[in-house]
């Protein structure tokens, strides 16, 4: 199998991410969009990982083995980002009763 | 054509339509599954890939834990009707345009990299349990202890934004 | 000890007048700041006495005396230096001795002023001396531009010394700018040295064995012509020269021994002793000199056609110097650099005595300086009377007095030049002596045609205005004497034998033809005969003098100075402040504060447009961000 396929079927989905965020307002839809943004990118990583594989050396694991171990470490900040995330929306919601994405203008001022 | 290749095709097709779905549906615990549709074709790929620890891991925690926080909040917050206000048509246009020009713009660009043609390694043993978990414990032991850290952090920051606004009450 | 190594204490003394009494005006009282005033000009003066039998011992040679480097960039060294000849001792001891003079006569003349004022006055006399001084010190050009802006400055500080006064101001100001158009052809001619040169220091110009100008030998040069041109625009700012002469008249605004100060020993000679000083180079351009002469000759007859006609008897005065001015530059003008220099000295003798017996007159008349308000004023003012006579007597060219000799000089080399020049010279002189006459009798004689109150308080000055009068009178009696032309006197020119190493290099290439010694004693005979029947007439026609109405368009005209002013004022003043106005409406206005603001403006509104950006939400901040990053890929992907 060619990287290629991989590169573009990450980028697909990468960007139906992007334009679902750009598109939606529900905000639990924007963060779900974001989610897929990141597997996006770790299914990549993954498929990176299989381009070469160098053999292990004395200064540490192979690179492909650190690919992975970067995968696991995203999911784990994604697992504690989404915890947070979603306690911010239902903060937003129990505050205006709404999810709106617009309501977040807040910075504005 | 080979049964990876079919396979390969299969969940790519399946992932792309689960994204769609997601951002196309209107009711939030549609997109919900959706993604859960996703999730499984990624993890179905990474098992493609022989990245079998990630599969798993993508599953628990993205799968389970992840996507079922979401039902949660949704249902919670009994969003499953379709209450989301219609955004500007032009911002949605902007967004659609703007995106669909990204991933043009990236494929167009990669499509001829000259690493664009390498295939691929198969039967490596390195997605496998064992030596991921001999490398996350002999190389990065210190990164995945601080993670637990962070996870706390997480936790108390989920709880202390979630909880009722008490301390103004008390005052 | 060499009086020499001393020099540098002639113009420090009056700096360090200007100095203390410039700061304790308001502190000293009015005896100690005219005495500490006068006092340093008086050991100035002794100075330059002790410097000029230096200068006029055997064996002198000209010395320069560099003290520290002024200017000093890349291959460019200007020192400031001084440098002493016999030239530069006549000048010293015609600022310093006639300054001295003026001192004198301004503490009893300015002691209605206040306190603080008199010392201004008298700090701004002294800086005016101390210019003056630089200037006919100074070893080089730059030097002796320093001296002559100081005194440009010092003569609009004075002129409008009493800046109450709405026109003192605006004369001041015109001096000024007069004046700053000279200086704009003096500074081009110092940057034309230095880039032909490489200096302009008089010792490596005109160094008789090795100055750069003394080698050249070519006549007429572009760059030598073009250098001496500018120079002379120079010296038409400074000694008012048709046509920037006419801040001189207005310069009047200014306290009467200003006036004397500014004509006869400081300020209006400058132009004369730049020439003089530079005489080798103007001596290497005769068709500048020719129009030097021109100049000074049209400058002469111009002046004096006003003089007929004023009535203000410092504005007489005062034209009658710029006449005088006019007759130097011939002398210039013909060669005659020892004449124009000796008819400086004798000019700064009588013109001084003219100005200060004025103000004495002015003072006696309560500041009425009207002529025709006047008259009968010769038996109330005895001293004033007689010395203004023999002022009148030398500016008028009668022998024996200073001015026939000086001016007799001056036409004969004329004459040996060209008759046509001496023929308009003596035509001028005669002017003058008729101007004078009238001036005279208008003043002095007649009845008295002021106020009766005027007439009551009438009186003659105190001692210290007089005796200055009386010095100043000897002077014009007698200062002829030190050029007695060879007619009379073998050898007797002893200003043209002691100033005869400063113009030796030029005389190699101005040839002044002798003049046979018959036509010159029938020309000198002739011409006294005419100039004493002109006196006699002016003076019988204007004793008995009774204001007439009766004007013809000529009068008019000369009255109204031949409305130079006006033609000035249409000429240039008017167009140059339409184009400015106009410049400022349009290109001030519209362009230059029209790119400001639009800047100003562009960004003002750029922001307001942009802060809608701002909106805080988060989609939009989402949407641009991504366009963001499509152009980042863009360019970097696809512009390689």
């Amino acid at each position: 199998m060619e990287i290629k396929w991989y590169i573009f079927l990450s980028l697909v989905l990468f960007c139906i991410g992007i334009i679902g965020a750009l598109t939606r307002r529900n905000s639990i839809i924007v963060f779900m969009c974001i989610e897929l943004m990141l597997n996006s990118v770790n299914l990549l990583l993954v498929a990176f990982s299989k381009m070469h594989l160098t053999p292990v050396n004395a200064f540490g694991p192979a690179m492909a083995t650190s690919a992975q171990i970067f995968v696991f470490f995203i999911m784990i900040v994604a697992a504690a980002e989404v915890s947070v995330g979603l306690a911010i929306i239902v903060m937003l919601y129990r505050n205006t009763r709404s999810i709106d994405i617009n309501f977040l203008n807040r910075l504005k001022n | 054509m080979e049964i990876t290749h079919i396979l390969f095709w299969f969940l790519s097709a399946l992932a792309i339509a689960g994204a769609i779905g997601v951002i196309a549906s209107k009711n939030p615990i549609y997109s919900v599954l959706c993604l859960v549709i996703v999730f499984f074709a990624i993890s179905g790929h990474y098992i493609l890939m022989n990245a079998q620890f990630l599969a798993i891991v993508n599953i628990i925690v993205y799968a389970g834990a992840i996507m079922v926080l979401f039902l949660f909040v949704i249902m919670l917050m009994n969003l499953n009707a379709e209450t989301e206000p219609v955004k500007n048509i032009y911002m949605k246009m902007a967004g659609v345009i703007s995106g669909l020009t990204l991933m043009i713009v990236l494929v167009a660009a990669l499509a001829h990299s000259e690493n664009a043609n390498v295939v691929m390694r198969a039967g490596t043993s390195i997605g496998l349990t064992e030596s991921l978990g001999k490398a996350l414990f002999n190389n990065y032991v210190v990164p995945f202890e601080i993670s637990s850290v962070l996870f706390l952090s997480a936790m108390i920051g989920a709880i202390l934004i979630g909880k009722k606004d008490s301390a103004t009450e008390i005052k | 000890m060499d009086a020499i190594q001393l020099i540098y204490l002639v113009p420090l003394l009056p700096l360090l007048g200007f100095i203390i009494n410039g700061l304790g005006r308001n502190a000293l009282s009015k005896s100690v700041t005219g005495f500490i005033g006068s006092a340093v000009i008086f050991l100035s003066f002794c100075l330059s006495v002790w410097i000029f039998f230096a200068v006029s011992s055997e064996g002198f040679t000209t010395q320069n005396i560099s003290y520290f480097n002024f200017i000093d960039v890349y291959k460019l060294h200007i020192p400031f230096e001084f440098q002493v000849d016999q030239l530069t001792s006549v000048f010293l001891l015609i600022i310093t001795g006639v300054g001295f003079l003026i001192h004198v006569y301004s503490v009893s003349y300015m002691k209605e002023e206040s306190q603080s004022g008199f010392g201004r006055y008298f700090s701004y006399l002294n800086l005016f001396v101390f210019s003056m001084l630089i200037l006919v010190l100074g070893g080089n050009y730059v030097i002796m531009f320093i001296g002559w802006e100081g005194v440009g400055l010092c003569s609009y500080l004075l002129i409008g010394f009493w800046f109450k006064d709405h026109a003192n101001n605006n004369a001041a100001k015109k001096a000024f700018v007069m004046n700053r158009i000279g200086d704009m052809g003096f500074l081009l001619a110092m940057f034309w040295m230095v880039s032909l040169y490489g200096t302009v220091s008089y010792h490596d110009l005109y160094n008789s064995d090795n100055g750069i100008i003394t080698a050249l030998s070519t006549i007429n040069s572009h760059a030598i012509v073009g250098i001496t041109l500018l120079l002379f625009v120079g010296a038409m700012g400074k000694s008012a020269q048709i046509p920037l002469y006419t801040w001189l008249p207005d310069a009047m605004a200014g306290p009467t021994p200003v006036s004397a100060l500014i004509h006869a020993a400081t300020m209006v000679t400058a132009g004369i002793y730049m020439i003089a000083r530079s005489n080798i180079l103007y001596s290497l351009a005769p068709a500048t000199l020719a129009v030097v002469a021109g100049i000074g000759l049209a400058t002469a007859i111009f002046a004096a056609i006003i003089a007929l006609k004023q009535n203000d008897i410092k504005k007489v005065l005062a034209y009658s110097t710029v006449s005088q001015l006019g007759y130097m530059f011939l002398g210039l003008g013909v060669g005659a650099f020892s004449a124009a220099v000796f008819h400086v000295m004798t000019h700064a003798f009588f013109k001084a005595l003219l100005f200060l017996a004025a103000g004495s007159v002015i003072h006696a008349m309560g500041g009425e300086q009207d002529i025709t308000k006047m008259g009968g004023l010769g038996k109330k003012m005895k001293i004033t009377y007689v010395t203004f006579f023999i002022a009148t007597l030398a500016i008028s060219g009668i022998p024996p007095f200073a001015g026939f000799f000086s001016k007799d000089e001056i036409l004969s080399a004329a004459f040996a030049q060209s008759p046509v020049l001496y023929i308009l010279g003596f035509g001028g002189a005669l002017l003058t002596a008729f101007y004078m006459f009238r001036l005279m009798a208008m003043t002095f004689k007649g009845k008295f045609r002021g106020t009766p109150e005027q007439e009551h308080h009438l009186h003659e000055s105190p001692a210290a205005m007089t005796v200055p009068l009386i010095i100043l009178a000897i002077l014009s009696a007698f200062g002829g004497f030190l050029g007695l032309p060879e007619l009379f006197v073998n050898d007797g020119n002893e200003i043209d034998k002691f100033l005869s190493p400063v113009f030796e290099h030029s005389k190699q290439f101005i040839i002044i033809k002798e003049v046979p010694q018959q036509t010159e004693l029938i020309l000198l005979v002739v011409s006294s005969v005419l100039i004493i029947i002109v006196s006699i007439w002016a003076w019988n026609k204007y004793k008995k003098y009774a204001p007439s109405v009766s004007e013809n368009g000529l009068v008019k005209a000369i009255k109204n100075k031949f409305y130079v002013d006006e033609i000035y004022d249409a000429v240039f003043v008017r167009p140059y402040r339409s184009l400015s106005t106009f410049l400022n409406n349009v290109f001030d206005k519209r362009g230059i504060d029209g790119i400001v603001n639009g800047v100003g403006k562009t960004v003002n509104y750029g922001s307001r447009q942009l802060r809608l950006l701002q909106s805080g939400q988060v989609g939009s901040y989402l949407l641009l961000m991504v366009i963001g990053l499509l152009i980042l890929f863009i360019i970097q992907l696809f512009t390689k």
